[in-house]
C-alpha cells in the first residue's frame, strides 16, 4: 500500500510534529521505499509464533512500597522552559 | 608535552603508579591534544576546559584518593545520551538545547566513583538515529583515518576520539550497531554487552528493548576493564539483571584451543567488501592456527533483521520521544496554543532523521496498522532470536564482519535513508537477540587505508568468551597497527 501526503500529515499530527508542505511530499517517498522494503516480512509465515516483547525474558519487576529519594520540585523545574512557582507553565489549555 | 591520551588505559595506570602523574597534568595534556586535532575531528558535542581542570583539581585534593581504583585519572569521554550531573547533555539535538541533568546515570556514578577523569560529552547522531554522526545538530564528526569520511555512528564521537588520541576511554550506546559500527570504522574496540548487563539509568532512551550501553576502547585489555566498572545490576533500572560479575580482566588469556566458532553463510554474501572479506578471512586463519575449530552455521532470517529493527526501533522511539514537548526540559517554540506549541517546538527541535523515524514509528503503531506491521515484527524478532539459540547448540561463538564496507564518504549515503539503515546489516541481529557482541581491528583497506573490524557475537552474559577470543586475536594479529596521521 502506498502512503500518500494527507497520511503522512495524519500520521505527523498524531506525533504532534510540524511539517513543511515539501517535506510531506519527501517523507511520504522514503516512508514509501522503507516500507517496501520491510513488506518481504510478509513473505515468512509467523503463525504460531509467539510475539518477543523483551531480549532477556523476565516477569515484572517490583519495589518495596517505600519513599525512596527522588527529586526536589526546583530540581525538577530547573531545565523547564517556563515554570511558576512550583509549576510546569504551558498555553492556556482551558477557555 | 606528555601525550598520555596515546596511551591505552592499562598502560597509563601503570605510569601513574609508577611516576606518580597528577590528573591535573592529565587533564592538560588532554586539553593541548583538543587543541590540536579536535578542529579537524569534531568529536566532541561539549568539551568545557574548566569544568575539566576542576574536577582534575578535586581528584589531586582529595586526601583519601582514588590511588586503587580502577580507573584512577584515566579520562573517560561519554556520549552525549548519557546523562552527567549538571552537565549539558543534549543527545546533539537542538531540542534539549541547554538540558543539564539533575542526576548522574548509573554509569557515571560509577566511573566517578572508580577514580575515572571525565573529559566531556561525545559527538553522536541526533538521539543515536544514524549510522554516520551526520545527524549531529553540532554537525559531522570526520573519520581520523580520512577526515572527508564517516567515523560511523551513532557512537561516532565516542570512537573517533579514542581512535585519534583525544581521550583514553569511551562510554557509547548500541541500539543496531552504534557502538560496533564505528569502532570498526575507526580502528578500535568496541562491546555490546548482553542486554541487562549494564544499567541503563540515566540513558536518554531511543529503543529500550534494545539500547545496551558498552566500552569503547584501544585495546581488548581496556575493554574488559572498563566493562568491569560499569556492569552490574542496578534497581533503578528494571531491565538490569540481578547476576554476579565476574572480572572480565581474568579473561585476558590467550586460549582458543578446541573453541568452536561458527561462520554464518547469510554474513559471507556478494556486496561484501573485497577487502573486508579478505581481512576477515585472514583473521579467521589466524584463529585456526591457534586452535579453534571454524563451522558453517546458518542464520535463516538474517534478511529480516533490518525490516524487524527499524520497525520496532522507530516505533519504541516513537514513544520513548514524545516527552520532548518543550514543557519539562530543552528549547520550547511559544506559540498561542498547547497544541500549536508542541508541533513547532518538535518541528524546530527534531532533525529530519528523527522526525522521519518518529513518524515511521507512529504510523507503524497506529490503528489498523499494528499487526501488519509492529506485531508482525516482534513475532520475526522471535524467529531472529530462535537462529541464535539454535546455532549456540553447535558453535560457542559466531565470528562476522561488523560492517559490510570500510568508512564511506560524507555525505554518500545522508539523502537515502533505506541505504544508510543497510549499512548495520550485520550488527542489527544481536540487538534483536539481546546478546553480547564486540568489534575488534583485523587490518586496513589496500586502498586508503580505511580501518576494517571482525565481530564476534555469543551467547547471553557470556561476555568472558568474547573477551577471551578477541583477547587472543589481538595479541597474535598479523598486521600492523598505524596510528592515523593528524
Amino acid at each position: 500500500m502506498d502512503i500518500k501526503k494527507d497520511t503522512i500529515r495524519y500520521v505527523a499530527d498524531l506525533a504532534r510534529i510540524g511539517l513543511d508542505s515539501g517535506e510531506e511530499e519527501l517523507f511520504a517517498k522514503q516512508l514509501n521505499d522503507i516500507l517496501h522494503y520491510m513488506d518481504k516480512l510478509n513473505k515468512l509465515d509467523t503463525k504460531g509464533v509467539e510475539p518477543m516483547s523483551h531480549a532477556a525474558s523476565m516477569g515484572n519487576v517490583f519495589r518495596k512500597d517505600k519513599i525512596e529519594r527522588s527529586l526536589s520540585s526546583e530540581q525538577a523545574l530547573k531545565n523547564s522552559p517556563d515554570k511558576k512557582d512550583s509549576f510546569f507553565k504551558v498555553p492556556r489549555i482551558i477557555e | 608535552m606528555q601525550e598520555y591520551c596515546k596511551l591505552s588505559a592499562n598502560q597509563l595506570k601503570e605510569d601513574i603508579a609508577s611516576k606518580n602523574i597528577k590528573a591535573a597534568d592529565i587533564a592538560s595534556s588532554l586539553i593541548s591534544r583538543y587543541d590540536k586535532v579536535e578542529p579537524k575531528i569534531n568529536g566532541f558535542a561539549h568539551f568545557d576546559k574548566e569544568i575539566l581542570l576542576g574536577r582534575a583539581d578535586t581528584i589531586d585534593k582529595d586526601p583519601k584518593g582514588p590511588k586503587n581504583s580502577p580507573l584512577n585519572k584515566v579520562p573517560v569521554v561519554i556520549k552525549d545520551n548519557i546523562c552527567v550531573e549538571n552537565e549539558l547533555t543534549t543527545c546533539a539535538s537542538k531540542i534539549l538545547d541547554g538540558f543539564r541533568p539533575p542526576y548522574d546515570a548509573t554509569v557515571v556514578a560509577k566511573l566517578k566513583s572508580s577514580g575515572a577523569l571525565l573529559a566531556g560529552k561525545a559527538n553522536m547522531d541526533e538521539f543515536a538515529f544514524g549510522s554516520s554522526c551526520e545527524t549531529s545538530c553540532y554537525g559531522p564528526t570526520k573519520n581520523p583515518y580520512d577526515l572527508n569520511r564517516i567515523p560511523g555512528g551513532s557512537s561516532g564521537g565516542s570512537a573517533a576520539l579514542v581512535a585519534a588520541d583525544e581521550t583514553v576511554l569511551a562510554l557509547g550506546s548500541d541500539t543496531g550497531g552504534s557502538i560496533r559500527q564505528p569502532a570498526a570504522l575507526c580502528g578500535v574496540v568496541g562491546m555490546k554487552p548482553t542486554y541487562g548487563r549494564v544499567s541503563r539509568y540515566g540513558l536518554i532512551a531511543f529503543g529500550s528493548s534494545l539500547d545496551q550501553i558498552g566500552p569503547i576502547t584501544k585495546d581488548v585489555t581496556d575493554s574488559a576493564i572498563l566493562l568491569s566498572v560499569i556492569s552490574g545490576y542496578d534497581p533503578m533500572d528494571s531491565t538490569s539483571v540481578d547476576i554476579s560479575v565476574p572480572d572480565y580482566t581474568k579473561s585476558l588469556a590467550e586460549d582458543v584451543k578446541g573453541l568452536k566458532i561458527g561462520l554464518p553463510r547469510e554474513y559471507f554474501i556478494e556486496g561484501l567488501d573485497k577487502d573486508v572479506k579478505e581481512r576477515v578471512s585472514a583473521a579467521i586463519s589466524v584463529l585456526k592456527e591457534l586452535g579453534a575449530e571454524f563451522i558453517e552455521i546458518s542464520l535463516p532470517h538474517t534478511e529480516y533483521a533490518v525490516s524487524v529493527y527499524y520497525i520496532v526501533g522507530c516505533s519504541e522511539a516513537s514513544s520513548n520521544l514524545a516527552r520532548f514537548d518543550g514543557v519539562q526540559y530543552g528549547s520550547r517554540e511559544n506559540r498561542d496554543s498547547l497544541m500549536d506549541m508542541y508541533k513547532a517546538t518538535r518541528k524546530r527541535g527534531f532533525g529530519p532523521e528523527a522526525r522521519r523515524r518518529i513518524i515511521l514509528g507512529t504510523y507503524s503503531l497506529s490503528s489498523g496498522y499494528y499487526d501488519a506491521y509492529y506485531l508482525k515484527a516482534q513475532k520475526v524478532r522471535m524467529l531472529i532470536k530462535n537462529d541464535f539459540d539454535e546455532a549456540f547448540k553447535r558453535c560457542g561463538l559466531i565470528l562476522t564482519p561488523t560492517s559490510p564496507t570500510p568508512a564511506f564518504k560524507i555525505g554518500e549515503k545522508i539523502k537515502d535513508p533505506l541505504s544508510m539503515y543497510l549499512s548495520d546489516i550485520f550488527t542489527i541481529p544481536a540487538n534483536l537477540a539481546g546478546i553480547p557482541a564486540i568489534s575488534i581491528p583485523c587490518g586496513y583497506s589496500k586502498e586508503g587505508g580505511l580501518p576494517i573490524g571482525l565481530q564476534l557475537m555469543a551467547k547471553h552474559f557470556d561476555e568472558e568468551t568474547l573477551i577471551r577470543t578477541a583477547y587472543t586475536y589481538e595479541q597474535n594479529a598479523n598486521w600492523k597497527k598505524v596510528r592515523p596521521n593528524l
